[in-house]
Parts: C-alpha cells; structure tokens; sequence
C-alpha cells in the first residue's frame, strides 16, 4: 500500500467511515459585512497604516499621484511593476536591461499597485500576475503602492465576498498590513527584518 | 414555613475550616433559611477525578447523590466542589441513564453559596459589618467552569466598613490543583508565591475567597513568607457584624 | 515523574532572570490578545470561536474528504501532493528531488512540523544546508537549541545572548545592538533567499476548496522562502486542513489576535501552485507534503480528536500559569504549554513523560482563550485517567492506587471517615497556639505532607471537626 492509501485507510477507519463519501455540507460561510461609506473607510485605512508606522498619501486623481511618486523616486533606484493603475497614474519602469530578481535586490524602492485594500485593518491585497510581480513589494526596503479608492474594502469578510476563489485569480494572493517586523529578540520591536521596513499607501480618488 | 436548605459544607471545611460551615450556616438561618447538614455527607469525589481515578470518584458521587437526593436546596462553600458536582457528575454516570437522572436532579439544586444568595436567595446586603481592607481571589473553577465573578462582589460591595481592591493581575490560579500541590510541589509553590505577590501589592491586609482550598493554598504561602495578611472565605466575611 | 523531568522544572524556576523573562514576554501577549478581542473590539468574539470550532470539528470528522478535495485541487493547478506517512518519508522526499535538481542550498521558514520531524537534522546529515530565516529560529538554529515558545522562539535569550551566538557562529563583531543584530542576520538570509534552490515552508492553513497554502508571519522570510526559490515545498499536518477559502475570515481574524494581539499579521500569504503561465516570477514548482507522524492516531478517540483542531496561535502558552513558570524547554518534546501538555502523551504514548498530564492545576485559562476551543483539561483528564488505567493492568504505582482505593472506601463509610478524621486530627495536634504548622516531626513527615511543607504552612488541625461543632450547636 502506497503512503497515500496507508494514510487515507487509517484516517477512514478512524472516522468510522470506510466507504469515504462527501460529508454533509459543513456549516455556511460566516461573512459579516458591515455598511460603510468610502469616506469613512478611507479614514479607517489611514488611522491603522499610520497606527502601524505605515505612511499614507491621498490624492484626488491619477495624475497627481504620478506626480507624487515621481518626486518621491527621484534619484533612487526604484523598481516599477506593469499593474495597469500605475501607467494610468503616468507611472512607468525605467529601462533597466537586468533581470527583474536583480533589479530588486539592489532597488531602494518597489512600486506597485494594489488589487484591493481592507479598511479595518489598513491591509493591501496583492494578488501575482504577469503584470504584478511579486518581488516587487518584498525584496527592496521601501514599498509604495499605489491603489484606486474604488477598492478599498471594508475588511477581510468582504475581500473574501468579492473574492471567494483566490486560486483561480492567481498563483500568490498576499496580504500586507504595514511594515515587516519583528519582537524576537527581547520582545523588543525592529522593522524591516526581511520585507520592506518603509511601506506607503498612495490612495487614489 | 421557611425554606429549607442543606448544607453540603466540604470535607475540607469538614476537618480543617469548621468556622466556615458555621459561618455559612449562620447567614443562611439569618436571612430565615431553615438550615440541616445531612450526616452521612463526606466529600464529592474530586480529589479522585482531577487524580485520574474515575471509578472511585464515581463511586463518592453515587454516596453524595444518596445522601443529598431528598434535599430542596444544596449550599456548598465551594466554587471547584460544585463545580465537580454540576459539571462533571455527568460525566462520571455516561451510560447509565437511571444515574444521570439522578445526577441532574441533585445537580440542579446545587449552588455556589455566593450564587445561592445572590440568584435564589436574592439578596446582596446581608447586613454584615467588617472594618477591613480586603481583596478578592477568584477561584479558578468558579470563575471558569461557572462563571461567577459579580456575585462575591456585589455581596462584599454590601459589607458596611469594607474596602475592596481588585489584584492585577486580576484571576490567576493559586497554584492549588488537588494533587498538582504535592506532586510538583515546587512548582505549586512558585505559583502560589506569585500569587501572594499580587495580593500584597494590594495593600489588603485580608484576602477573600469562595475557596477554602485556595485559601488554604494561600495561607500557607502567606504564613511561610512570613506576611500579615490574613484569608477569609466570604462566609466568614458575611457573618461577621 | 521523570528525573529529566523534574530537573528542568527545578533549574527553570531556579533561574530569576529566566524566570522574568518568561513571566514578561507571556504577560505582553496575553494582554494585548486581551485588547483586541474585548467586548468593545470584537463583539463578536465568541461567535467567532464556535464558528472555528464547529469548521474544525466538521473537517476533521471527515477529513479523508477533504484530503483528497485538497489534493485534487493543488494537482490541477500543477502542484504536487505527497502523502508521508512519517519524518523518514519527507526527508526522503526533499532528499530525492534536491538530488534530482542539482540543490544544495534550502531556506525554510518557520514551521513547527519540521521541527516535530527534525526536518533540519535530517538533511544536513546529508549534506545539504538548510537554514532557518525566522529570526528566532535562525538564531536558535545557531545556537543548537528548540523553540522556546510557538511564537516567540527565541523568549529565553537575552541580546547579550544573541551576541555571542552571532560572534561565535558568524565570526562578525561582537554587537549587542538588537537592531543592528537584526540587520546582521538580515544580510546574510537575504544571500540565502536569492541563491537557494528550495524553499521549505510550513502552513497555518491548507485550503481544500483552493488546492492552497496559507502562510501567516510578520517577517516576510515566508514571502521570501515561497518566492524567490525555484522549488516550494510546504510541509504540513493533515490536521491543518479547512474547507473554504471564504473560512479564512473567521479563522484569521482569530488567529493575529489570539497569538499576538496584532488584528493580522504583517504578512497572509495564499500561495496555490507554481507560478501561473506568463506570471513575473514564483516558484516553477510546488509540492505540497501532507504529513502523518501519528496524526491518524489521535482521529481515534472522539473526546480526544479535538487535540488537532489547533491552530498554533500560542495563546494557551501565554495563559497558562504552568508555562509561565517553567518555560518552554522544561517539556519533553516539540509542543510545550497547555497544547504541548495534550499532544506529547497522544503523539509519543504516555510513557514518554506519565508525569506530563499532571502538570496542570487545571484552571481552565488555556480553555478560556483558544481560538477553536479545544477542551484542553478535559483531554488532560483524560490522560490522566488513561495513564492509571494503564498502571493498574500493569500493577504499577500501587501505594497511590490502593491510597485511592481507601480514600473510595471511607468516603461511602462517614462513622469510618469521621473517625479517621479524629484520629488524623489527633496525631497532628500542635501546641503551636493555633498558628500555621511549618514543620512536623520525622513520623508525619513524609509523603504528601512533606511535599506540601516543603513549600508552604499546613493549617493546624481544629480542636473539633465541622460536623462535631455542629452537634453541639
């Protein structure tokens, strides 16, 4: 008997279910979806990006966050994806003929934007794609993204409602709520251990 | 005709706490409860439980079950006594029906002495008096298994010349746990030592309880730290004038 | 118990600056999980757990199910499943394929199955270097030593601690500095991320609608680890698996709060499959091992089946009074606290540590705050109960079971209980002046007495019992 067959007999004899067989359907998904206005999101998601030593920029229109990032990533070495929202906001990558891995270990800054953001716990959704790297915002030490206002959410219940089959958008959905960090040692806080230590929210409308 | 109750006082009260019985008894028959203590009476059969002796604990159930089965009411002195007796007697009888018919009868007319007098008794002032400043030690079966927290205070809270100061941390468990006391008495003593810390950051110069386990728990560490802080268990608290 | 046993309860508590460590870094966690899921913060705190729990309970009863549901779907987004029935088998696994690839270098991330299967242990015995990137765990990895805790793995060590490790084992200056020992460790993982071959991770989830692996952390070395490697492969129980993807609403807003107080971790990751077609970059390819190692054991007994509902939050360690005291290296195997204290009798048998299910006063803190509500004291009770059982068939501790067997006796005989009670009292007598007893002599000295004097004051025997004042009333 291969492992997998030892494993499923024994998991089935123990259950006191020999022939295997769907179960009854499990209990309904537990999603609460609270009302909320978008300004009243917007002023959530800046509250716990800020609460979280996270940075966040409003911007009424597209171009002015172009702008923002372009002042913001002179004279650094940025790394930018292809998301369609940054060439929108007139955000483009530099030509860098390196490979993108390289391009973002040695990036001071990745830029990106976001698929949707949760107000109540000042979260950005990235889900990877051939336009949306995920190195991006991972390997360079400081992380903007920048994020239209139509998605931001009101939390985790409603990505979920919006969203209930993540595998068929992408291989990798990641959910970032501020800065990487660390208490291991002392339980004294450090940011920045792996992941970016400087992350900012461009939100856009 | 007044109501009447038995008393269920513990076998540790029986042989090491007797004032508390009394104390007990002495307030119940002063809010004009008839009060009896069934003789035959010996213990609940938690020590043998938490030990792992599931067969000798049932057969103290059963006693405690024929003993107490013509009883209106049954006032205990105990948060983790009646905790065993209402939430685990069950579990000692699984499979035998006629028992657990038994067992949910008695079971039902089981109280925590504080719970007694606050929900069947109805009553918070009992008109006691103590000149003192005291803190409260919630039993971790009380507090856990039936979740009493308001009802001891809102009692103390009555008490005229009380002060009351709550511990921070608030509940944490004295270290006590049947057997546990003995068998990793080192580390029931560090427990119960941090345990003591709290009480004394209080400035209490008493500590309360519905526990005389606990309690003895506590007085043995407080009277080994050499401290002059005294246990009382809420009954004897309530019948003081 | 143990002899081992004992010792490491004593030298723990023995231990002040320890013993403050432990006591301080508990106490943070538990009072900041206490303020994100209070009455005001999360109102619906409690419906929460019993939605957990009843998804939990639904899953593992018909966990065959959703093995295979799970399996079906990883294969159809081109991933791999492969069932281990123990440590020997993943090990092989991961040896075979880095031989096949040509690896050498792995990067793992935190996981405590791989530590329940010494998983590092094992592959460097063959040659490949496998290094830890959670900075607890790579400091331990330095170190040579366990997790302290679930999530707070590196509890015990102070910075000065962690100077040494990193001058001893990096050759570096010596930098007590914990953000420039942070940076240290940050430099070097990073050349590790980028030139490894294979990422070995864990999971906090598996999603058996999605075929997907949920990673939750605060560092980013999970990002990294099932990133930047060409090779993904997480190792996870068969007891980690959930229905829905949509569950992952009730199960994370219960899990940052209950391990550290965070509403999430910094970083959630649903990672299903090997890079997409036309994707910028992830892993070409991703396996996923489900792991037995005595798993199916514990399906047996439904009391007791509710011990693999765990979700690794931690909470139980950080509310228990035990813990707290003597710290997670005092238990005898990967698991410690309250969960530990459940697991280890069920996984190695009793015998590996009988005194183990005792060790708990059996307050209920650790029932009180797990996520998915596991009954913790009640499986201990059952432990207990199982262990005397056992001895009793096998006629040991005898003295303890006959002990029981009187106690039994006298209980349903109160004429003999009472009068062994008078004749106790008698022996005991002090002429202390009513004061607590400090010390007996030799005769009643021994035993349970001595083990309570030993520590603290016996109350002296009444001149009159209870129920002999009450005839005289």
């Amino acid at each position: 008997m291969s492992s997998r067959e030892d494993i499923l007999h024994r998991v089935r004899t123990a259950l006191g279910r020999p022939e295997g067989g769907p179960p009854p359907a499990p209990r309904p998904v537990r999603l609460r979806i609270p009302e909320t206005s978008l300004e009243s999101r917007m002023a959530s998601m800046i509250q716990r990006i800020e609460a979280l030593a996270g940075r966040v920029v409003r911007v009424p229109t597209p171009a002015e966050a172009g702008a923002w990032v372009r002042r913001t990533v002179a004279g650094k070495q940025a790394v930018v994806s292809q998301a369609p929202f940054l060439a929108e906001c007139g955000i483009r990558d530099s030509e860098d003929p390196r490979e993108l891995r390289e391009r973002c270990a040695a990036a001071e800054m990745g830029i990106t934007s976001a698929d949707y953001a949760l107000a109540d716990t000042g979260t950005l959704v990235l889900l990877s794609s051939p336009r949306e790297a995920r190195l991006i915002s991972l390997l360079p030490p400081a992380h903007i993204a920048v994020v239209p206002c139509n998605r931001l959410l009101s939390g985790l219940e409603e990505l979920f409602s919006v969203l209930p089959d993540p595998a068929a958008a992408a291989s990798s959905m990641v959910l970032i709520t501020g800065p990487s960090r660390t208490a291991d040692i002392e339980q004294i806080l450090v940011r920045g251990v792996h992941g970016p230590g400087q992350i900012t929210a461009v939100l856009v409308g | 005709m007044s109501p009447r109750v038995s008393l269920f006082v513990t076998c540790l009260v029986d042989q090491l706490f007797p004032r508390i019985g009394l104390a007990m008894a002495d307030v119940l028959e002063r809010l004009g409860f008839g009060v009896d203590f069934p003789e035959a009476q010996t213990c609940c059969g938690q020590p043998a439980f938490n030990s792992g002796y599931r067969e000798e604990a049932r057969l103290v159930a059963g006693h405690f079950l024929d003993v107490f089965q013509a009883s209106e009411f049954i006032v205990v002195p105990s948060g983790s006594c009646t905790a065993m007796i209402v939430r685990h007697f069950a579990e000692l009888f699984h499979g035998d029906a006629a028992a657990l018919e038994r067992v949910k009868s008695v079971a039902s007319r089981v109280r925590e002495f504080s719970t007694f007098l606050t929900e069947v008794a109805g009553v918070e002032d009992v008109g006691a008096r103590l000149d003192d400043v005291v803190t409260f030690h919630d039993g971790c079966h009380a507090l856990r298994e039936l979740g009493i927290h308001s009802a001891p205070r809102r009692l103390l809270a009555h008490v005229h010349g009380l002060e009351l100061r709550e511990m921070e941390p608030a509940a944490e468990c004295c270290g006590f746990g049947g057997t546990f006391a003995v068998k990793f008495a080192e580390l029931s003593g560090a427990m119960a030592r941090t345990r003591i810390d709290a009480i004394a950051r209080t400035g209490a110069r008493a500590v309360v309880s519905l526990d005389p386990s606990c309690l003895m728990q506590i007085q043995g560490a407080l009277s080994r730290a050499g401290l002059d802080i005294r246990t009382l268990h809420l009954a004897e608290v309530l019948a003081s004038r | 118990m143990s002899r081992a046993f004992e010792q490491k309860i004593h030298e723990t508590l023995a231990d002040g600056r320890l013993q403050q460590a432990i006591y301080t870094a508990t106490g943070r966690l538990k009072d900041s999980r206490l303020a994100v899921i209070a009455e005001g913060v999360l109102p619906d705190y409690q419906e929460l757990r019993a939605h957990a729990n009843a998804l939990k309970k639904h899953t593992i009863d018909h966990l065959d199910y959703y093995l295979e549901q799970f399996e079906r779907n990883v294969e159809a987004r081109g991933g791999r499943v492969v069932f281990c029935k123990d440590a020997t088998e993943v090990s092989d696994f991961v040896l075979s394929l880095a031989k096949e690839r040509g690896a050498r270098l792995i990067v793992k991330s935190k996981s405590m199955t791989t530590e329940e299967i010494d998983l590092n242990e094992r592959l460097e015995h063959h040659g490949l270097e496998s290094v830890e990137t959670d900075l607890g765990e790579y400091i331990l990895q330095l170190a040579h030593e366990r997790p302290y805790h679930i999530v707070a793995p590196a509890l015990h060590k102070t910075r000065y601690d962690v100077a040494g490790i990193l001058t001893e084992r990096l050759h570096v200056p010596r930098e007590t500095a914990i953000e420039k020992q942070t940076a240290i460790a940050r430099s070097v993982l990073r050349q590790k991320f980028l030139a490894a071959e294979i990422g070995i991770s864990g999971a906090n989830f598996l999603v058996a609608d999605s075929g997907a692996v949920v990673l939750v952390e605060n560092e980013g070395n999970g990002r990294l680890t099932t990133s930047a490697p060409r090779i993904h492969i997480a190792v996870a129980g068969i007891e980690k698996l959930i229905p829905r993807a949509q569950d992952l609403a009730t199960f994370l807003k219960l899990l940052a709060r209950s391990a550290t107080g965070q509403l999430l971790s910094v970083y959630t990751s649903f990672l299903s499959g090997p890079r997409r077609a036309g994707e910028a970059d992830g892993p070409d390819e991703f396996y996923v091992l489900l792991l037995d190692n005595g798993r199916t054991g514990l399906l047996d007994d439904p009391e007791k089946r509710q011990s693999l509902y765990c979700i690794r939050c931690g909470a139980c360690l950080n509310a228990c009074p035990v813990y707290r005291k003597i710290g997670g290296h005092s238990f005898p195997w990967v698991y410690s606290g309250p969960i530990g204290a459940i697991l280890t009798p069920q996984f190695m048998g009793a015998a590996h540590e009988p005194a183990l299910p005792f060790a708990s006063s059996l307050c209920g803190a650790c029932a009180e705050v797990c996520p998915v509500k596991i009954d913790i004291p009640k499986v201990l009770l059952e432990l207990r109960s199982e262990v005397h059982r056992d001895e009793a068939r096998r006629k040991q501790n005898r003295l303890e079971q006959l002990a029981f067997r009187a106690y039994a006796w006298l209980m349903r005989h109160p004429r003999a209980y009472e009068m062994a009670g008078r004749v106790a009292a008698s022996l005991a007598a002090s002429d202390g002046g009513g004061g607590w007893v400090r010390s007996v002599p030799a005769l009643l000295n021994r035993g349970p007495v001595r083990a309570w004097l030993s520590q603290r004051d016996l109350p002296p025997p009444p001149p009159r019992s209870f129920r002999q004042m009450w005839r005289q009333r």
